[in-house]
């Protein structure tokens, strides 16, 4: 029986993989500790496989399917032993979700495992919310934050009311609805280098979109789309503090993106 | 033709520097996304529509030969005359051959992004025929020697103000005034003694009936009426793809190609032409052709993109693609723009030309979601980078540094040492917790600041045993 704003009593917690992304891993640790905080606190065993590198999207997303489907091989490898495993990005997630199978369709040995693995593979908020019916409890937060639904977490994976359910258990946090919340923010992984001026003249508006909220915080599930937005509204003297709700969800949010270690 | 070709990146370039642009894309193309989100809001079958719009559309492409012999069969007992074309060049020849057996001089055409796409304008005027444009856009487009930006909205990028300088400019008879009744004036004034002195009409076709060998064709000027009607010979040019079973199969797909491309329900004009005038009829074409053009259309079946012909031209995949929003549509330099322009513009002009086009895309999958025949256009353009590289048309530096790092992410013990010095390297360059530009890395930091990374890798840190306290 799964009881109301509590992690479910397992006879046997589940056994968690924590994939923190090659992004989380190299500029922002503090994100995978949040997630295996939140991991922990929603009653599983959350391990972290140390030998991970990428799921592969910047590959799979320039047409380098060959190399993409190595990456994903890898990541099967590494991560098929555990009951599910948890990403803090719904592009990363959405990767192996829906992705995967593409990558590897070509391989009739791995296909399978893709598939089998895909279908344990959540995105962290969701995971929280659907498999662990979890919701923080004794966080307090004082102020007004906006939130930026990610594309592939939204349209891939379907996620836009977990955040929400997650964050509404924050005490003082008030959520603004952000104008074009569905809206991309013009990172788009490699496309944000390789056409530097037209992502910039998207990311320009959603950084006034943000400021135009007045919310003194944003939150999304992303890094990379967050990096983005928070990088132009440093660019532009901005005071809005950006971070990953799973931050704020495991009471570590007291260093936004960009504020010194 | 331009002397010099540029380059995608130099036409958006150009495209963001225009202070007016932005300004005219978001009054008509935003004004068109909020429309549709409007329309599809008040209509509670709209998915249901959508899943009978694709259904209908996959039905007529996998059974493609049954539908066009229909088709033909029915259009020549209307008395309609058929004729079977495989490339553009062979297209706009039947059409220039057609107009001078007819000793034409002036043709009249109503708007059909088909006749853009195969060069028709261009093979018209080469010809030495007369060519009038009659949808209010494509004659203001006409006239300033350019081509649509946008499949719906030809002259979308122009605003009242560049149209006032056009007309007063190029009309015999200047605008009353810069205000909109009066150009729309000034546009009527101009066409109509061309509309009723036209040898030849083109048209375009949004339907082929198959059971009646009937053409469809929607407007909202009428123009499209007066091309096709008062002229001796009446040309139809269309894609095999606009093929589908009856007229009623015609009224669902038109039921979400409105709602989609305007947000109304119906435009002001929906024609069923068919066949040339019979005896007793009051007015029509004593001839009624109708050019059937493959133009890469059945290669797109074995190129993996068959969804792509269940497009219905709407435009909302533009209207809703935060590229097009920035750029316009003639930063994409084919006949169409936008997400569903760069699936087709490379099978036009070839992927080598048309590379940068399936790449300038975030992948955020707004276009597949308001698309109503839901065509996955990610995926296919996907489908074409993965094409690009296996090819090799990406560039080296691309190609090398997603090999390269590839390489290195196959390794993970080689992995975590580049890692772990990357965050040294990059801690080199930051003031406080920003980077404002760093080596190589421009792309980003010409436009936004980068954060610096924390002081060690995530993995280094969960194997010290640290659990993210400070």
């Amino acid at each position: 029986m799964v009881e109301p704003n509590g992690p479910p009593q397992d006879a046997k917690p589940p056994r968690v993989g924590l994939f923190v992304t090659c992004l989380a891993d190299l500029i922002r640790p503090q994100l995978g500790f949040a997630a295996l905080k939140l991991l922990e606190a929603s009653g599983c065993v959350a391990e972290v496989p140390t030998k991970q590198v990428c799921c592969g999207q910047p590959a799979f997303n320039s047409g380098a399917t060959k190399a993409a489907a190595g990456l994903a091989r890898q990541l099967i490898r590494q991560f098929e032993r555990f009951d599910y495993v948890v990403v803090p990005s719904g592009s990363c997630a959405g990767t192996i979700k829906a992705h995967y199978a593409e990558a590897l369709a070509d391989d009739p040995k791995w296909l399978p495992r893709a598939e089998v693995l895909a279908a344990k593979t959540w995105e962290l908020m969701s995971f929280l919310v659907n498999v662990r019916n979890f919701r923080p409890s004794g966080l307090s937060l004082q102020g007004t934050a906006t939130y930026h639904d990610s594309c592939s977490g939204l349209r891939e994976l379907g996620i836009f009311k977990e955040p929400r359910a997650l964050l509404a258990a924050v005490e003082g946090l008030e959520l603004k609805p952000l104008p074009g919340n569905d809206v991309c923010c013009g990172f788009g992984g490699t496309f944000c280098v390789k056409y530097p001026d037209i992502s910039n003249a998207i990311v320009g508006e959603k950084a006034k979109a943000v400021e135009g909220t007045g919310a003194g915080l944003l939150l999304g599930g992303d890094l990379g789309c967050l990096m983005n937005i928070a990088g132009k509204l440093a660019r532009n003297g901005s005071t809005v503090r950006v971070m990953h709700a799973a931050e704020v969800l495991a009471g570590m949010g007291d260093r936004a993106i960009g504020e010194e270690d | 033709m331009a002397a010099v070709t540029l380059t995608f990146k130099d036409r958006a370039k150009a495209a963001l520097a225009n202070p007016s642009l932005k300004a005219a894309i978001e009054r008509t193309a935003g004004t068109a996304e909020k429309n549709r989100t409007a329309a599809v809001s008040r209509f509670a079958e709209f998915e249901a529509a959508r899943e009978r719009g694709r259904a209908i559309k996959d039905h007529v492409i996998a059974h493609l030969g049954h539908y066009l012999e229909k088709f033909e069969k029915n259009a020549i007992a209307s008395g309609a005359k058929v004729h079977w074309t495989q490339t553009s060049g062979e297209a706009c020849r039947i059409v220039t051959g057609i107009c001078k057996t007819a000793g034409a001089k002036r043709v009249t055409r109503s708007k059909s992004m088909l006749g853009e796409e195969i060069g028709l304008p261009h093979a018209l005027d080469a010809a030495g025929l007369e060519r009038v444009e009659t949808d209010l856009a494509e004659h203001i487009v006409q006239l300033a020697g350019e081509t649509p930006s946008h499949i719906v909205w030809p002259a979308m990028h122009k605003t009242r103000e560049d149209v006032a300088r056009l007309f007063k400019a190029r009309h015999r008879q200047a605008p009353a005034s810069g205000e909109v009744a009066d150009l729309v004036a000034s546009a009527r004034r101009e066409l109509r003694q061309k509309f009723l002195s036209a040898d030849i009409g083109i048209s375009g076709a949004n339907f082929l009936i198959a059971d009646t060998g009937a053409v469809c064709t929607v407007t909202n000027e009428g123009n499209a009426e007066l091309t096709t009607t008062p002229p001796r010979i009446h040309i139809v040019t269309a894609g095999i793809e606009k093929l589908v079973p009856s007229i009623e199969h015609a009224f669902i797909l038109l039921r979400l190609l409105v709602r989609s491309a305007t947000g109304g329900d119906i435009t002001q004009y929906t024609t069923f032409h068919c066949g040339p005038k019979r005896k007793g009829d009051a007015d029509g074409p004593e001839e009624f052709h109708i050019v059937l053009v493959d133009n890469g259309r059945t290669r797109m079946l074995a190129q993996g993109l068959k969804e792509m012909l269940r497009c219905i031209r709407c435009g909302a995949c533009m209207n809703n693609c935060v590229v097009y929003r920035q750029i316009g549509g003639h930063a994409y330099g084919g006949a169409y723009p936008g997400p569903m322009g760069s699936v087709l513009t490379p099978v036009f002009d070839g992927l080598a030309k048309s590379r940068d086009l399936p790449h300038a895309c975030t992948l955020n999958g707004k276009c597949a979601e308001v698309c109503p025949v839901q065509i996955p256009l990610p995926s296919l353009l996907r489908g074409w980078r993965d094409r690009s590289w296996r090819e090799g048309l990406e560039p080296s530096v691309a190609r090398a540094g997603i090999a390269g790092w590839a390489f290195v992410a196959r390794r993970p013990s080689l992995y975590r040492l580049a890692a772990a010095i990357s965050v040294k390297w990059m801690r080199l360059f930051r003031k406080g917790g920003w980077i404002k530009s760093m080596p190589f890395a421009g792309g980003w930091t010409g436009h936004r600041d980068f954060p610096a990374p924390q002081r060690t890798t995530f993995i280094q840190a969960y194997k010290a045993g640290k659990r993210g306290e400070k």
